[in-house]
């Protein structure tokens, strides 16, 4: 562990009432995750239940098309509930079983991380509550009926923007009020330490294999990797095995809503300032009073006003660049992804591939691109309907 | 400014909280003088946030009101200022991290010691962080009042041991607001911290009732209500003086008799 800092990011910052509960979470975790047992449990369930490696798939058609650097897709899209989450959700589940605990609780966005924690809780026979913005249940509504299919009760949160940034305030709450049965699955490289650094730990496979992947496939490493940011953590997952590798460019793709000179988007890192909120320093939207400002990104799941701290540390030190894509950058590639892969990937990772679309023809032909497809699109298909003036239910 | 120590001079302390600028800042002026009128020995303001995580819904509320009245930190001093030395119990600061950090800790805590405020509670600064901004409290005379809470246990001995002003003793789990019953042992929370501190020790979070709060102070030195005055300036608006002014006495007068 690193005392919770990623630099003079990341911290405790949580109330007095939840700090044994991360203090107990610490320990717990740096005791299982170098268990043998533990490991090779979490190790099983992610080869014959989540479906891992992931495909590392060479976009053919898209390259061609593109005409610059080779275009390789990590297909997170296919894991067990359709994206990464799962990952961070069956090693956080599996922790908290061992740690004796009964009920786990989680916030969600565009509703996968609600998904994959309500699998979880499932399959390991759990009590398992979700808590997502009234908003959100309304744009996701299929995947709340998901969850309570699964088992959880879902919770929509009324109190301010009714988004993401709620969801997690509530949650928070909720663990306040019952933390001796109850575990907090956390689905970002977000929140009081040790979150950040748990959530990555379980996601970071994601790059390992995307390197073994290339390297059977190219025998080399990629010249740059893309993945799409919100609190971040497909793009931590994607980014951990290639920190120390110079060479690969890490590019993370933030949501920029109408625009970054428009007040309706959430990109952090392009508009957001040093804060303190939801347990971490990091850089978040705010007024010059630390008010956290109501964001807008037309993906539920990128809709969130701050990033993990580990990505502020790796955008301070510049190992990592984060560009802004507009909503209309995102569902233009979701469209294109579709017709020239036959791959619908979720609106969020669409922000990746907007970003590839943009750098692949400045790149060499002998030059690689991987992007991290994070999640599949089906649960996004009725929203980018409307936003294209498409009335699917009239 | 005047000194913490003195709220518990009087007896055991009730302790007042409103929420500043809910629904005006007019109101909240009125509201200081009329609770120290009625018998508050010291007053907790809390500085609104847009995402008050430690708070229940009605203080919730109170924040949303207060900051879409257009209430900001600078208005808030303004305000103090316009008391001009009329208030004589301390008062103390309620507020997040974030909006003291991003407002600028130094020009925040001047700006404290300049309006009279004596210390602040900020319930998302745990013991581990409070090195944020603990010297710059320290530069201006402010008490950077710790927290104990349910689940503190063994923490309590060395957080109390650091303690200033007074130490706000958490009643139960959860988030602010009011509670029918408060199950805590409250008796070994405090026990455990008067074997390292010697400051006073004021319980908080779900007690409305004058019976509560006398139960309460009975255990510690003092007993503090949030949400349930914050409900009446809710329900009266910008005619809160006297409803809670009346309510401050019988909470007075309830905590006296512990």
């Amino acid at each position: 562990m690193n005392n919770g800092r990623f630099g003079t990011y990341g911290g405790q910052y949580i109330p007095e009432t939840l700090m044994n509960a991360v203090i107990e979470l610490e320990e717990a975790y740096t005791h299982y995750k170098n268990d043998a047992a533990f490991c090779a449990e979490l190790d099983d369930l992610l080869r014959n239940y989540a479906g891992r490696p992931s495909l590392l798939y060479y976009a053919e058609k898209m390259t061609q098309d593109l005409g610059g650097a080779k275009i390789y897709l990590k297909r997170e899209d296919l894991n067990h509930t359709g994206s990464h989450k799962i990952n961070n959700v069956l090693g956080q589940v599996l922790l908290a079983k061992k740690m004796g605990k009964t009920r786990v609780i989680a916030e969600t966005g565009a509703g996968q991380h609600g998904v994959a924690t309500a699998t979880a809780a499932a399959l390991m026979g759990m009590e398992c509550e979700i808590f997502m913005g009234k908003e959100d249940t309304d744009r996701q509504a299929l995947n709340v009926f998901r969850m309570e299919l699964l088992g959880a009760k879902v919770h929509a949160v009324t109190s301010g923007t009714q988004t993401l940034k709620d969801a997690v305030n509530e949650t928070l709450r909720e663990w306040t009020a019952r933390i001796s049965d109850t575990h907090y699955v956390l689905g970002s490289v977000m929140g009081p330490h040790p979150f950040p650094t748990i959530v990555r730990d379980f996601q970071k496979i994601i790059g390992k294999e995307i390197k073994e992947q290339l390297y059977a496939a190219e025998g080399r490493l990629p010249s740059a990797v893309i993945a799409c940011v919100g609190g971040g953590s497909n793009a931590m997952g994607a980014f951990y095995e290639f920190i120390g590798d110079n060479d690969v460019k890490l590019v993370g793709c933030e949501a920029a809503g109408r625009g970054v000179d428009t007040p309706e988007n959430a990109a952090t890192i392009a508009n957001g300032s040093i804060g303190i909120f939801h347990g971490m320093k990091s850089y978040f939207c705010q007024d010059s009073d630390g008010q956290i400002a109501p964001v807008y990104s037309i993906s539920a799941g990128l809709d969130y006003p701050g990033i993990g701290p580990e990505h502020a540390m790796l955008f301070e030190s510049g190992r990592a660049n984060y560009v802004p894509i507009t909503d209309e950058e995102a569902v233009s590639a979701f469209e294109y992804l579709s017709r020239t892969e036959g791959i619908i990937p979720a609106i969020e990772s669409a922000h990746a591939v907007a970003y590839a679309r943009k750098l692949a023809p400045t790149m060499k032909q002998d030059e690689i691109i991987v992007i991290n497809i994070s999640g599949r699109g089906d649960k996004d298909v009725a929203a980018i309907a409307r936003y294209r003036g498409v009335n699917l239910y009239d | 400014m005047t000194d913490i120590k003195k709220a518990f001079e009087n007896g055991k302390a009730f302790i007042p909280f409103v929420t500043a600028g809910d629904p005006d800042l007019d109101t909240t002026r009125e509201l200081i003088l009329a609770m120290q009128e009625a018998g508050a020995d010291l007053i907790e303001l809390g500085i609104p946030f847009s995402d008050p995580v430690a708070e229940g819904v009605v203080i919730q509320r109170a924040n949303e009101r207060a900051l879409a009245a257009g209430c900001t930190i600078d208005r808030i001093f303004d305000m103090l200022r316009s008391l001009n030395g009329d208030v004589h119990v301390p008062l103390v600061f309620l507020t997040y991290i974030n909006p003291i950090v991003v407002y600028g800790a130094e020009k925040f805590m001047r700006h404290c010691q300049e309006t009279g405020i004596s210390g602040v509670i900020i319930p998302d600064l745990p013991y581990e962080e409070k090195g944020e901004i603990s010297d710059v409290c320290h530069t201006y005379g402010i008490s950077l009042i710790s927290l104990i809470a349910p689940t503190s246990h063994e923490r309590i001995r060395m957080i109390a041991k650091e303690a200033e002003g007074f130490l706000y003793i958490v009643s139960s789990m959860g988030v602010t607001g009011v509670r029918s019953e408060i199950k805590s042992d409250i008796a070994s929370m405090v026990a455990a911290a008067k074997e390292v501190s010697r400051v006073p020790y004021a319980v908080g979070f779900g007690i409305s009732t004058p019976q509560q709060a006398q139960e309460m102070a009975q255990k510690a030195d003092g007993a503090i209500v949030g949400s349930a005055i914050v409900k009446l300036v809710e329900q009266h608006g910008k005619d809160s003086r006297q409803p809670v002014a009346a309510y401050v006495k019988s909470m007075k007068d309830a905590v006296r008799k512990a």
